[in-house]
């Protein structure tokens, strides 16, 4: 299949408009109307029996969601299909190409991808009442594709056994100091799309020299942005240059020493959407599912188990996590992200080597 | 020998021979599974996007720097490699087989384990041993010599740790040919020196070491074609590293958006190299046969090594620990412990890795089931194509023998990760779409196992004689009648232990499935090879030994087996 399906490229003249103001459109335009969980669709998707999920989430929390979905609704299973998001997109990609449709829900954390979904049609006008009631419109597709089902951000990290708080990176510059040379871990954004947009955002905010001044401190390139937090709770290096929010929460609140830093320059903010696929093999479970991600119930496992955030507006964050509002922010721009994805892959991989 | 005429002895008579239809669609079957794989793989090399001729693709590799530092790094790693497997191996293999070193069963038996362990595990446990700051064993070093926090004595994320690990899991190659080409040297050229006045270390170095050394240079050259088409390794190590290896570079022309004729136009390279290299050590292990064909008489003298014997002894179980002992532990502590890198005590011993496996993780049962099926139809079918085929070649039934045996042969000089490519490039497209089923990796882990399975049942076959065949014949049985009632009942633990080697190579393949998977059909290793890009140590601690207990399980199964010889496996 050398001519995937869907491209990138093709897109690129049309993304004037940016993701935010997509989402924000105050057109309420002919969305799907909402739709409850009722007994029928319980019924319909049991039938069914399964759904498949594939997401970028880092399977210590997404297998919870599956197993608290599978026991509210027993008698269907979901299979947690968990990759970094840009292998997500590559797999699903790849897996079209071929007539394969497997994937029943999608959740990437590189919120771009459903852009190109969405043009190309694979995606299915789906609303579950969660997301009509108490979603707020930035962060839901004004044609019901799409919403988003988790935030996190990609920040800076320590080991608090090896690094002082006081001695600790407050910024990204800090991070070009000679004293971290050989301690900086840093995840990779041909793999994750939490990076992916990431290094979008500060490419465009602070400049392609930062990473190319970065790549000179001999730092240990890991594929996913899970796994910087657990690096640094292994002591295998004292800093994290990127990596989610999300899963130092976790290492942190469970006794692990690690610390996130938000980066006085701004932390990426990552929003990332759930969707159903038109082709989907399990279309009902898929609602049902669908609906169960944006319940107060699944929504306060994200958040409480999970780490990350929510846009729920009923669910508020765990006591002791700073707040989104607290926190400076480096702007989301997904349509910027979908036209220059594979110019940043290719720059980082010139700076990075790998 | 007696024999009774079968009563229903007329029917058969009548009965359509169904040798021959057998015999043709099984020289098709082969050619289209070796054939239509390396025509693809060629066309999208010389293809460009748009599926214009081009020679572009070749052209970027050799002016493209991120091309040509993979290819450089691959050559020094290989070359490395087979260095140290060498230095290693053959003093060891001369241990094994010439002295009276004490526990040389037990040498043996742990060589075999580190053969059969998948690479990639080996790898995931050197990263727990000698990651530089949290690695157990650079730890125990810091507290032996009360050294500063970041001091470290190994440091696996680099060109040397890639190099040693590759090393740790291709030296077997070496000790095998190196072993049992000592096994076969007569004692009596090593007495002959002796009685002409030779010292022993005159007769080690007219006598010995001539006589091995065609075995070690064989040797070599199968350690660097595996160091070079090893994939599982680099991919682990070589990018906390920040390097790419040539395989691990084609596999990244995977990401989004493929550049499928990249990675055609880079596999090719790799398979010409293989090509040549396994010219050459057909070239080189020929000789050796040449000069002790025939000669053995009885038990070859083993040479009395007095009190250096225990110290023989330590050396060879220091060489293993680094395969064996010390990755095995890392993986246990792994698996119990709440940070794989601190080592299990009472405060943080836990279950939770295995019940996150077990109950938690949705892809382990599905990962689980598809390995089984694929392991044991990949055995079955693999035995019976390579029995066919070889009952073909060695009976000369079809004219077109020699071409069948060669096409059998013909997938060992590719490289799994060039199959992977090749075979993904064939089957997204018509006529045969196979991929998203467990038919693509089925294809894929048959046409690895072909040759050697082919190799072990063709010389199984030359010690059958061909008399019992013909009286079934005669007698009047079809050619697949007499394969199925007489021949492959005789060649029995040539065939058991043909669909052991099968089994378990597939359970370690990675290279191919890593290419050709979907979600529903992941196998263990990819499932691995995934929990590995997120950090998850713990959960690959668990499934890894599971794997591993399996693969001792058909091991053990195979050395109950009377008579059995080595068969080689390929790295993955």
């Amino acid at each position: 299949m050398p001519d995937a399906d869907i491209s990138r490229r093709t897109l690129l003249k049309a993304s004037g408009i940016t993701a935010l103001s997509a989402f924000a459109s105050p057109v309420r335009a002919a969305g799907p109307e909402p739709t409850a969980v009722t007994a029928a669709l319980v019924e319909a998707a049991r039938k069914e029996g399964k759904v498949a999920y594939y997401t970028s989430i880092d399977l210590p929390v997404a297998e919870p969601i599956a197993k608290a979905f599978e026991a509210k609704y027993p008698g269907i299973a979901v299979r947690v299909e968990r990759t970094g998001a840009e292998r997500v997109f590559q797999r699903i990609s790849q897996e079209y190409a071929s007539n394969i449709h497997a994937v029943d829900v999608v959740n990437s954390s590189d919120a771009s991808h459903f852009i190109v979904w969405k043009r190309a049609g694979l995606l299915a006008p789906f609303v579950p009442e969660d997301v009509a009631r108490h979603y707020p419109a930035e962060q839901k597709d004004p044609d019901g594709m799409f919403a988003a089902f988790r935030a996190s951000l990609s920040v800076i990290g320590y080991n608090t056994r090896l690094v002082k708080a006081q001695d600790a990176p407050k910024s990204f510059a800090d991070l070009l100091d000679s004293k971290w040379a050989g301690k900086i871990v840093k995840a990779h954004p041909g793999y994750s799309g939490t990076i992916m947009t990431a290094t979008y955002q500060i490419s465009r905010d602070i400049g392609w020299e930062y990473f190319e001044k970065l790549a000179k401190q001999r730092v240990m390139q890991v594929q996913s942005a899970a796994d910087p937090p657990k690096k640094l709770a292994l002591g295998e290096r004292a800093v994290m240059a990127d990596g989610n929010e999300y899963v130092l929460f976790q290492i942190k609140e469970s006794g692990g020493p690690v610390e996130a830093v938000y980066p006085t320059e701004g932390a990426p903010l990552i929003a990332s959407p759930n969707a159903l696929f038109t082709a989907a093999p399990n279309p009902n479970a898929a609602r049902l599912f669908q609906c169960f991600c944006f319940s107060p119930e699944c929504q306060a496992l994200v958040v409480n188990k999970g780490g990350m955030r929510s846009f729920h507006t009923q669910i508020k964050d765990k006591p002791g996590r700073r707040p989104l509002s607290d926190i400076k922010l480096m702007r989301e721009d997904a349509a910027a992200v979908e036209g220059l994805s594979e110019e940043i892959k290719a720059h980082y991989t010139k700076i990075f080597r790998v | 020998m007696i024999l009774t005429a079968p009563a229903s002895s007329e029917r058969s008579t009548f009965r359509f021979d169904l040798s021959l239809p057998t015999l043709i669609a099984f020289s098709v079957a082969l050619s289209l599974l070796v054939l239509m794989p390396l025509s693809w793989l060629v066309y999208y090399s010389l293809h460009d996007r748009a599926g214009g001729f081009t020679f572009a693709n070749f052209g970027q590799l050799v002016t493209d720097q991120t091309f040509l530092d993979p290819l450089v790094t691959t050559l020094i790693l290989a070359i490395s490699s087979a260095v140290i497997c060498c230095l290693v191996a053959a003093p060891m293999g001369w241990l094994v087989a010439r002295t009276d070193m004490p526990l040389r069963r037990t040498v043996r038996a742990l060589v075999t384990a580190s053969f059969v362990t998948p690479p990639f595990l080996g790898a995931v446990a050197w990263e727990l041993l000698a990651a530089p700051n949290s690695g157990l064993l650079n730890k125990l070093f810091r507290v032996a010599t009360g050294s500063e926090p970041e001091e470290h004595l190994l440091n696996i994320y680099s060109l040397p740790g890639v190099i040693f690990v590759i090393s740790c899991y291709t030296f077997p190659y070496v000790f095998v040919l190196v072993a049992n080409a000592l096994d076969r040297i007569p004692g009596d050229l090593e007495d002959a020196s002796s009685v002409l006045g030779g010292s022993a270390w005159t007769t080690a170095r007219r006598v010995t070491v001539p006589l091995a050394m065609p075995a070690v240079m064989a040797g070599a050259l199968i350690a660097f074609l595996q160091a070079m088409t090893l994939f599982g390794s680099p991919a682990i190590l070589a990018l906390p590293a920040g390097f790419h290896t040539m395989t691990t570079k084609i596999w990244s022309l995977f990401q989004y958006p493929p550049k499928l004729e990249l990675a055609a136009a880079a596999s090719l390279p790799l398979l010409v190299l293989t090509v040549v290299l396994l010219r050459a050590e057909a070239v080189v292990l020929g000789r050796r046969g040449y000069s002790v064909v025939g000669g053995r008489q009885g038990e070859s003298r083993r040479i009395p090594l007095g009190r250096w014997r225990w110290a023989a002894l330590a050396v060879a179980f220091l060489v293993l620990l680094n395969p064996v002992f010390l990755p095995y532990g890392a993986l246990l502590n792994a698996a119990f412990s709440r940070v794989p890198s601190e080592f299990v005590w009472f405060d943080n011993l836990t279950l939770h890795n295995i019940e996150f496996v077990f109950f938690e993780l949705s892809a382990t049962g599905v990962a689980f089931r598809n390995t089984l099926v694929l392991c044991t139809s990949a055995a079955t079918i693999g035995t019976v194509m390579a029995m066919v085929i070889a009952y073909a070649t060695s009976r000369k039934t079809i004219a077109w023998h020699r071409a069948l045996g060669f096409l059998a042969t013909a997938p060992v000089a590719i490289p799994g990760i060039v199959l992977g490519v090749g075979l993904f490039v064939t089957y997204t497209r018509p006529p045969f779409v196979l991929y998203g089923t467990l038919w693509i990796l089925l294809v894929a882990f048959v046409t690895i196992a072909l040759p050697a399975a082919y190799q072990q049942l063709q010389s199984a076959f030359r010690v059958v004689n061909p008399d019992l065949e013909e009286a079934s014949r005669i007698l009047g049985a079809t050619r697949l009648g007499t394969l199925g009632r007489i021949t492959a009942p005789l060649l029995r633990t040539s065939v058991i232990a043909t669909w052991c080697f099968i089994f378990i190579g597939v359970i370690r393949e990675l290279s191919a499935a890593v290419m050709l998977f979907t979600s529903d059909t992941k196998v263990i290793s990819v499932l691995i090879f995934d929990l590995n890009e997120s950090g998850d140590l713990g959960a690959i601690a668990v499934l890894g030994i599971i794997m591993l207990v399996f693969t001792f399980a058909v091991v053990i199964l195979i050395n109950r087996i009377p008579g059995f010889g080595g068969v080689r496996l390929r790295n993955t």
